[in-house]
């Protein structure tokens, strides 16, 4: 058996952007990812890698522009008000089709908000966020061992698309300690990138650029990227299923209230409801599908976030009007209780009754 | 020398050529705009230090967006502002070539000033070309930090009143205040002898860089004619008669020692 280490989720992903040929890492402190920070810090210098504490989120993302122009693999973490500073920076690097991976350890919001971890900028990491037509790739682990693999198959993902991806957690994944096993395997191949600027020797200078004034470039930039995007859809969906083969009540999670939802069903299970859980692992692109199928053979589908529901309109848009909804969560920090989650299961699963008087 | 007479050998040499490092297309920047004759020393010296090849650009927004139309070299565009930290990303993961950031005044000293702060405390070994024309150009001249007080620009019509709108921001002078530059240098396209100038103070920071000296900066004071309201002639006259009083010319920092 191969050793397992003790980290929090902070270090693991850290730990993994090193394994996974991280050539150049640019951060900002805050709260609650600062453990990331001095990670990188402690160990990038250490191999060899470029590691710059930046003068602000804005300048940080701008690193790693640079950086990923020269066809490095590089990374920038934060949490969310500091995301919100990176969104200019990622409209960019989604433009000039920039591989690179960006961490958001979500805490409480809006505004300066609090520390406690939340998952309230699931409409910032999924529908945009900065300016423009454009998508990140959004990866939701809910383990350490998850934060540290996912972290891995950012970066690949990056390559593979030329396309940013984020790495969309949260302060209590992120601070939490657990027992995880670090990838041991071969570096991985990173792609040969003849768009990179080298300097341009023997060859036409190459340019990044995002800039289209020339009449119809920007809409064919556009639609290249729409047709990618495309791509990714068909090619990328993931998600993890927990007892939905004889579900009567689907519960939809991801991140630290999958884990919340996988008590509850246990739970709900022990009282007589049988329970589900489908897990969106990609939350863009999400699984659409999936949910779709699975609604025709439920009775009721409750959706757990620690937002005021930011999630459930897609799982409403791949579910449709068939089958009815239910939302548990909590903002500000808040974790939604176990109880409370299988008290909604509780209530899906119940036949809509009739009404007594007529 | 007559048409009729049959050139000797001597005549024939070349005496001037188009950079390699400058392509081959007439500008569409407006008539005597500076950023041509900045294009041109720079692919000048380029040339001369034989380092096309292994040198990448960065151009923000604004007319100095465009370099890449004309820069025979690699070059990536950065957003409003964040020119230097680009250029930092790329110069700390290929230390080897030489980078170099092209930024008009609002990009460099307005949106860009902490970037810019910053990436010179750092000592990056970049060169920054600030060329400083003291207004905006491409989004219709507005007033840039750089704008001169009593300046009239379509954000300060009645001119820049220092009481609610600041004075110049004389960047040399700023950035000479830090330990880590290498080399600050404020010159003019205000005369023949100032472009001569200007080639030279570029010569000096590409040079710096090539033997990791450290940051540079050259700050290139450039006439603007259609947003400065004059004709490309009064335009240098105004470069040289109202910009170099308040921009004083000369290197303000010499091999990381600030000049006395």
């Amino acid at each position: 058996m191969r050793k397992r280490v003790l980290m929090n989720g902070n270090d693991a992903i850290g730990e993994g952007a090193i394994r996974a040929g991280c050539e150049a890492y640019f951060g900002y402190p805050i709260t609650p990812q600062n453990e990331l920070t001095s990670y990188m810090a402690n160990h990038m210098q250490a191999h060899g890698r470029v590691f710059i504490q930046a003068e602000s989120e804005v300048a940080a993302v701008n690193m790693v522009f640079g950086a990923a122009v020269t066809g490095r693999r590089a990374m920038t973490s934060s949490s969310s008000p500091g995301i919100s500073l990176k969104q200019e920076g990622l409209s960019y690097l989604a433009a000039a089709e920039l591989p690179s991976v960006i961490v958001n350890v979500q805490r409480g919001g809006p505004g300066l908000g609090n520390i406690a971890p939340s998952q309230s900028d699931y409409f910032q990491a999924t529908k945009g966020g900065g300016h423009g037509d454009y998508h990140l790739i959004v990866l939701a682990p809910y383990t350490v061992q998850e934060m540290h693999d996912f972290t891995i198959d950012a970066f690949a993902l990056a390559d593979r698309y030329r396309n940013p991806v984020m790495l969309l957690t949260d302060g209590r994944l992120g601070q939490m300690m657990e027992p995880l096993t670090l990838y041991a395997g071969r570096p991985q191949k990173i792609p040969a990138k003849p768009w990179a600027l080298t300097g341009a020797k023997g060859r036409k200078p190459n340019h990044i650029r995002s800039l289209l004034l020339e009449d119809g470039a920007l809409e064919q930039r556009n639609l290249h990227l729409q047709a990618k995007y495309k791509t990714i859809l068909n090619e990328l969906v993931g998600y993890d299923e927990y007892l939905t083969s004889d579900a009567t009540v689907l519960v939809v999670a991801y991140g630290s209230s999958a884990r919340i939802a996988r008590g509850a069903i246990d739970q709900a299970r022990a009282k007589g409801v049988k329970a589900g859980l489908l897990r969106p692992i990609t939350l863009w692109p999400f699984p659409r599908a999936r949910i779709r199928q699975l609604a025709g053979k439920v009775r009721g589908i409750l959706v757990v976030e620690m937002s005021a529901g930011q999630m459930i309109e897609d799982v409403q848009l791949s579910a449709g009007d068939r089958v009815p909804l239910a939302f548990e969560g909590r903002m500000g920090g808040g974790i939604p209780e176990e109880s409370a989650v299988v008290r909604a299961i509780q209530r899906l699963a119940k036949p809509p009754q009739r009404s007594a008087r007529k | 020398m007559s048409p009729s007479r049959k050139p000797t050998q001597a005549s024939r040499r070349s005496v001037y050529h188009r950079p390699v490092s400058l392509v081959n297309k007439p500008t569409h920047f407006c008539p005597g705009c500076g950023h041509g004759t900045a294009h041109k020393l720079i692919a000048e010296v380029l040339d001369s230090l034989k380092i096309r090849e292994k040198t990448i650009g960065v151009a923000p927004v604004g007319c100095a967006v465009m370099a890449y139309y004309y820069l025979n070299c690699d070059i990536s565009e950065a957003a409003h502002g964040r020119t230097p930290a680009v250029a930092t990303g790329i110069k700390r993961c290929l230390p080897d070539r030489i980078v170099f950031s092209y930024q008009g005044d609002g990009d460099l000293a307005a949106i860009g000033m902490a970037e810019t702060i910053h990436a010179a405390n750092r000592g990056e070994n970049i060169t920054v070309i600030f060329v400083n024309n003291s207004v905006y150009g491409m989004t219709g001249g507005q007033m840039a930090p750089t704008t001169l007080s009593g300046q009239k620009t379509v954000t300060s019509p009645c001119g820049r009143d220092a009481h609610t709108m600041g004075s110049p921001i004389r960047v040399c002078e700023l950035l000479n205040t830090l330990d880590a530059p290498w080399h600050i240098e404020r010159v003019a396209l205000d005369s023949p002898a100032g472009v001569r100038k200007t080639r030279k103070a570029l010569l000096t920071a590409f040079k710096g860089q090539m033997e990791g000296k450290g940051y540079s900066l050259v700050e290139i004071l450039s006439p603007c004619p259609i947003h400065m309201r004059l004709s490309p002639l009064e335009a240098v006259r105004f470069v040289k008669e109202g910009m170099v009083p308040a921009f004083p010319l000369g290197v303000f920092r010499r091999e990381g020692k600030p000049v006395a």
